[in-house]
């Protein structure tokens, strides 16, 4: 099984994960920008924040032999604080850089005016760097956030099959599925979503344009819920094949539409367990001489 | 440059240039992307991270630089200058500090040196120690960049002027250093002793 896990926040994980998932055939992952489980102070803490996914963590996580793409947003819920609102304008300069593959997370938290600015900026930006836009949907008043977040999309002039919605359900799947846009379900170790409730979605509504993920960041999470969502499709008789597309073709095909995705293979032996970033190792007491 | 990139390249590389030249403040977002629509790759198969020598990325960077100069007023560069230093990534650092000689900044860029011979990212602090430092960094700040390439590895032909600045005060520091290697008994790197040897001449005065 290879696995691209689409949506998950490495950055607040360790280097446990990174080996089980690459025992689990994680290959790849986008790590989307998004909240710390507490505010920033300023703007400048994103840009640390945004220079850690393109430079740090990329090359941490190739340390294990997985590839690492971000996409880079000011969040919805940072949206609303005024201490952060010159994030809008620095953003092109990240935007540009290779291995961003979307722009992402955007979209509502408590569906505010500020939100809604924040929001509709950044499809524009997403339109003006040629790239695809990840959506997180919010987890109070998933509806509603759900429906205005595809009418903003709708009127932003971007195609829909540039556009992935996440964290969906069973009672989100309808509104999305209607829309041509790509629908993205986080698995989680509690009663959001779990393996087998996704399997019985892909039952019923197929794998077209479907992408599951982990969302792995600081809270209570399982990074290897991408491999358990493929094991539970393959014992309720799904294929190798359809579980390949699941887990891996889609988010390429998603992904790839920005024309960054890193995906050469990395040769075990190439890995250079003493290499340094910035002078940095990963693994403490192998550097060089 | 233009023999290292394939036609595509080449005309692509004008139309950045052209582009930055009329709009420069478009080097925000095309500086970052250049590798992506140039070309990128060490000019020496022998020096893959372009310590020493520039990556086809590094001179296409370079040359979006100069252009934007010309449209920009000194206060102005500086800015630009210092922004796509603070958001780029390790390449594009490396690029700014490689483009700091052929930009009329005066000391305006004195911070971004600092802040490379800071770090422990030898391409960095390769690529800080080039004629803008020679011309421009204090001789004490210059002289422990030399010394952070001998802790760090960075082969000391990827600095600029030595023998013109070298003096007795850095064959001094070279010479604690290889004594604290030997008493450790550890090997004296062969820069070390290449560089005592060029600066004995000082040693004596
Ligand atoms: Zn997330």
């Amino acid at each position: 099984m290879r696995i691209f896990d689409p949506h998950i926040h490495m950055t607040s994980r360790t280097t446990d994960d990174y080996e089980a998932m690459y025992a689990a055939g994680v290959r790849a992952v986008t790590e989307p920008a998004f909240w710390l489980g507490q505010p920033r102070g300023s703007a400048a803490s994103f840009y640390d924040y945004f220079d850690s996914l393109v430079g740090w963590e990329r090359f941490r996580a190739e340390r294990f032999g997985i590839r690492h793409h971000c996409t880079i947003a000011l969040n919805p819920k940072e949206a609303n604080d005024p201490r952060c609102a010159d994030v809008l304008d620095v953003l092109p300069r990240y935007l540009a850089k290779d291995g961003v593959v979307a722009v992402g997370e955007v979209g509502f938290d408590s569906m505010t005016d500020a939100e809604e600015k924040a929001f509709v900026r950044q499809l524009e930006l997403a339109g003006e760097h040629d790239l695809p836009v990840l959506v997180h949907t919010p987890h109070r008043d998933k509806v509603e956030g759900t429906r205005r977040s595809l009418e903003l999309v709708a009127a932003s002039g971007l195609a829909p099959e540039r556009v992935l919605i996440d964290h969906l359900n069973e009672v989100t799947v309808d509104l999305v599925a209607d829309s041509g846009c790509w629908l993205g379900f986080s698995i989680y170790p509690d009663t959001k979503m779990d393996e087998h409730r996704m399997v019985r979605i892909l039952a019923d509504y197929g794998l077209d344009r479907m992408i599951v993920n982990s969302a792995a960041d600081w809270g209570r999470s399982d990074p290897l819920k991408t491999a358990k969502t493929g094991k539970a499709m393959r014992e309720a008789g799904f294929s190798e094949d359809d579980v390949d597309r699941v887990l891996w073709r889609n988010p390429v095909a998603f992904y790839g539409q920005s024309g960054r995705l890193l995906l050469d293979p990395i040769d075990d032996a190439a890995v250079d367990q003493t290499a340094t970033f910035a002078g940095n190792s990963v693994l403490r007491g192998q550097r060089p001489a | 440059m233009t023999d290292l990139l394939d036609n595509e390249g080449c005309a692509r590389l004008n139309e950045l240039i052209d582009e930055v030249t009329s709009t420069p403040a478009r080097i925000a977002v095309l500086f970052p992307a250049v590798a992506r629509s140039v070309g990128r790759g060490p000019t020496d198969p022998a020096d893959p991270d372009g310590l020493v020598t520039s990556r086809v990325e590094d001179q296409a960077r370079v040359a979006l630089l100069r252009a934007a100069a010309q449209g920009l007023g000194r206060a102005d560069l500086a800015r630009e200058v210092a922004a796509l230093y603070r958001h780029g990534d390790a390449d594009e650092k490396r690029a700014v500090l490689r483009a700091l000689d052929h930009l009329d900044l005066g000391d305006d860029a004195l911070d971004l040196l600092g802040d490379a011979l800071r770090g422990n990212d030898i391409r960095l602090i390769a690529a800080a120690l080039g004629p803008y430092a020679v011309r421009r960094l204090d001789v004490h700040s210059w002289r422990h960049g030399v010394l952070k390439c001998l802790f760090t590895g960075v082969p000391l032909t990827a600095v600029s002027g030595i023998a013109e600045r070298g003096d007795a005060e850095l064959a001094r520091m070279v010479d604690g250093f290889a004594a604290e290697r030997r008493t450790a008994g550890r090997d004296v790197p062969a820069d070390a002793t290449w560089l005592l040897e060029l600066l004995s001449t000082y040693e004596e005065d």
